[in-house]
């Protein structure tokens, strides 16, 4: 193992460590979740055409929500007994400490994501055991590009007193591209429509999360730093 | 080991610090003195290159630390106000962590070492959220060491230790020294600095009052020096 991918597993280990120890972030989403589909649900009544329409964005909605919830605080123990100052100082490519976050990140969203589209199912009544796998392909192109951004804007305002206004200030502007995408071609999945139906949107997606990974591995020194 | 000259660091209209030279050889240590707002932070903070001066030339290890910070922070260990403790990882995991991250050798025998040198092994795999602030402190010092710095910058390391860890903390500060390492310390504890230390600095106002060799000053005139600047009467002439 190079020392670059040795230093992005230490930081990931540490981050899926403390959380399953503490489980302060798990917990609050999972709740989250329960809470947003079920105030939906009273919001949506049981007019199956209407829920059929309004499926992928309230999917999204609750990912974004959810994702604003989690990656928010991706930062904030590193606050506590100024470890922000102790990764700052520690010597090589700052890059590795981005991709550990980010991969500890994508896999709290996994769980969360999981939980919901079980719930969805339950909640909804609507069977998306037949779309699973175009769906999953979806929700990770999604979920990349959001957490890509959602972590360095995480970490560029974590330091600041007003991050829980800035963070999404900040994020959801960057995330349109990533929305639109990711809605359409949740639409056309749930529709039964192949994955080749929804390829442009797919490949606006996938092109996003090129552009933002690339962006936060290349700024997330500076961002630091500064 | 640190060469720097003219340093200043201004936010805004305030100074914090202003023409602050000073220069450290290996194995040796500065205890930097001054009271509370006179800079001693922000001039820690900047050797660690953790902050960037305003303006001055700092050396750090040979290297120029205002253009390579990264560079410099091979040879620097820092123990700030905050020990770099993660609450919900055990001793020997913050270890793991902080080594790996640091490109070190994090071997469990050797982590296990250091641990016995700050004498915290009896305590390995329990959780830092139980330990006191002393311990904290130790295992900072712990993870300082697995770095193998040439250059520790320590900040009010006495603070919240009993007499026993302040007495650790001198020998330990003492035989780095003989290895060869340099030390600055920021303390308000003179009596504990002035035990390890080979020279004295008094930061005061963000100038560098007094930088003097230990053997030139004597403990009566620092400790007047000090009570002049601690209760605003500037520094003494």
């Amino acid at each position: 193992m190079t020392a670059y991918a040795r230093r992005t597993w230490i930081v990931l280990w540490k981050d899926l460590l403390t959380e399953r120890r503490s489980k302060e972030n798990l917990n609050a989403l999972v709740l989250f979740a329960l809470l947003f589909l079920f105030l939906f649900q009273f919001a949506l009544g049981a007019d199956r055409e209407r829920l059929q329409a309004a499926l992928p964005g309230l999917m999204w909605l609750g990912f974004i929500l959810a994702g604003l919830l989690g990656l928010g605080r991706s930062f904030l123990a590193e606050r506590d007994n100024d470890c922000w100052e102790g990764l700052l100082q520690s010597p090589g490519d700052k890059s590795a400490i981005y991709l550990g976050k980010l991969l500890a990140n994508l896999a709290t969203m996994a769980v969360v994501e999981a939980v919901m589209v079980t719930l969805f199912g339950f909640f909804y009544n609507v069977s998306l055991w037949a779309t699973l796998g175009p769906l999953t392909v979806v929700i990770a192109l999604g979920t990349l590009g959001l957490a890509a951004m959602g972590t360095l804007f995480a970490a560029m305002t974590a330091q600041v007193r007003a991050r829980e206004l800035l963070f999404p200030v900040l994020l959801l502007p960057a995330q349109v591209p990533v929305l639109l995408a990711t809605v359409s071609a949740t639409e056309s999945v749930l529709l039964g429509e192949p994955l080749s139906a929804a390829a442009p949107w797919l490949k606006l997606l996938a092109g996003a999360d090129v552009v933002y990974l690339v962006i936060g591995l290349l700024t997330f020194e500076f961002v630091i730093e500064n | 080991m640190i060469a720097a000259a003219g340093l200043r660091k201004s936010y805004g209209p305030t100074v914090v610090l202003e023409d602050v030279s000073l220069a450290l050889g290996p194995g040796q240590c500065l205890a930097l003195l001054g009271p509370n707002g006179a800079g001693k932070t922000t001039l820690l903070r900047i050797l660690a290159t953790l902050i960037r001066p305003t303006a001055g030339f700092l050396l750090v290890g040979g290297v120029d630390a205002t253009r390579h910070p990264e560079a410099a922070r091979n040879v620097i260990g820092m123990v700030g106000h905050g020990s770099y403790v993660y609450e919900d990882l055990t001793a020997l995991e913050n270890l793991r962590f902080w080594t790996t991250l640091g490109g070190h050798d994090a071997s469990a025998p050797r982590l296990q070492a250091a641990l016995r040198q700050v004498e915290l092994d009896g305590v390995a795999d329990e959780r830092a959220r139980t330990f006191s602030a002393g311990m904290k402190r130790r295992l900072a010092l712990a993870r300082v060491v697995l770095g193998r710095p040439r250059l520790l910058l320590l900040d009010e390391p006495f603070t919240g230790l009993d007499r026993q860890g302040r007495k650790w903390l001198s020998e330990f500060l003492l035989e780095f020294k003989a290895g060869g390492g340099a030390v600055v310390l920021a303390t308000h504890s003179l009596g504990a600095g002035l035990a390890v230390a080979d020279r004295v600095a008094v930061l005061a106002s963000g100038r560098m009052a007094v930088d003097q060799s230990c053997a030139d000053l004597s403990w009566e005139d620092l400790r007047q020096l000090y009570d002049n600047l601690t209760e605003g009467n500037g520094p003494a002439q």
